[in-house]
């Protein structure tokens, strides 16, 4: 009983005494942190890049500044929160370098109409992932999901696919709790519009299959 | 309830944060409103998808490369801020 308490008590404090031991330069500790979150990060890049290169790069001068950093990290946020905000930091400056586009930002296209009126308001299938083979649903979702501005995908990555909330998604972003609210509605009302012509019913605008 | 204020309670409505008496008006304008009943499930489907599916995933070997890359630089970095003092 003594053990599985210690553990569960373990458990809680992990993050924070890991964080604390990586802070005097205990490195074993910062290398169980990116074991924890590298998978995380590097989907995040990925989604945000569009590029494989350019994620592998993100994943490493990420988790490299939040190591030189970890000095100015407070603890007053999650230390997931603080590594994901200097992950779409890096990921948004290769997204530029490649584009050689210095205008790529978080707050591009916010007042676009796009997807914000729906058009398409015929039923899908009852299971439309069984359209597709498995490597054919990942290439069209990959498609839609890069058609999206990168304000608007990064939002619904860390909300939707991630799973963070609302004021978390804030945090890491920089932005305010209705701002990200409404990136989140527009990307999901946007992907859903141009998901709809691979997955609407065949019989059309019935509702029935 | 019009069409034009479903939407702009869709993402709460999603995410379960709206209060009763909201959602009770939601609700209603769901029952006959079939365009915003096929924008709301079709929604609710887009984000399962997206959430079903990771297109991203990090191959092992690819990890560990990765994690040894890291740690490597980390060492460096460490070590060149020890020995600059």
């Amino acid at each position: 009983m003594e053990t599985i308490q210690k553990k569960a008590e373990e458990g809680i404090t992990s993050e924070l005494a890991l964080v604390q031991a990586a802070k005097k330069g205990d490195l074993e500790a910062f290398s169980e942190l990116v074991k924890r979150y590298d998978r995380n990060v590097f989907r995040i890049a990925q989604h945000i890049t569009h590029n494989e290169e350019d994620a592998q790069d993100v994943v490493q001068d990420a988790f490299l500044k939040a190591f030189q950093n970890l000095e100015q990290f407070q603890g007053n946020s999650k230390f997931y929160t603080w590594l994901v905000r200097i992950a779409v930091n890096e990921a948004l400056m290769r997204l530029r370098r490649r584009r050689n586009d210095r205008t790529v930002s978080l707050d591009e296209d916010v007042e676009t109409e796009d997807g914000a009126i729906p058009r398409e308001v015929a039923d899908w299938s009852p299971n439309p992932e069984q359209l597709y083979g498995t490597s054919e649903l990942g290439d069209i979702l990959k498609k839609t999901i890069q058609g999206l501005s990168p304000g608007f995908r990064t939002v619904f990555v860390l909300r939707d696919v991630e799973g963070l909330s609302t004021e978390e998604t804030a945090e890491m972003l920089g932005l305010s709790v209705p701002a990200v609210k409404s990136r989140l509605l527009r990307a999901r009302l946007q992907l859903r519009e141009r998901l709809a012509k691979y997955f609407k019913s065949k019989r059309g605008g019935d509702g029935q299959q | 309830m019009k069409c034009k204020q479903f939407l702009q309670e869709l993402t709460d409505y999603l995410d379960g944060k709206i209060s009763e008496n909201l959602k009770a008006e939601l609700d209603e304008h769901l029952l006959w409103c079939h365009e915003c009943h096929v924008v709301l499930d079709t929604t609710k489907k887009t984000i399962e998808i997206y959430r079903d599916n990771q297109i991203y995933e990090l191959p092992e070997d690819l990890r560990s490369r990765l994690h040894q890359a890291i740690m490597t630089k980390c060492r460096k970095s460490h070590h060149d801020k020890k020995s600059g003092h």
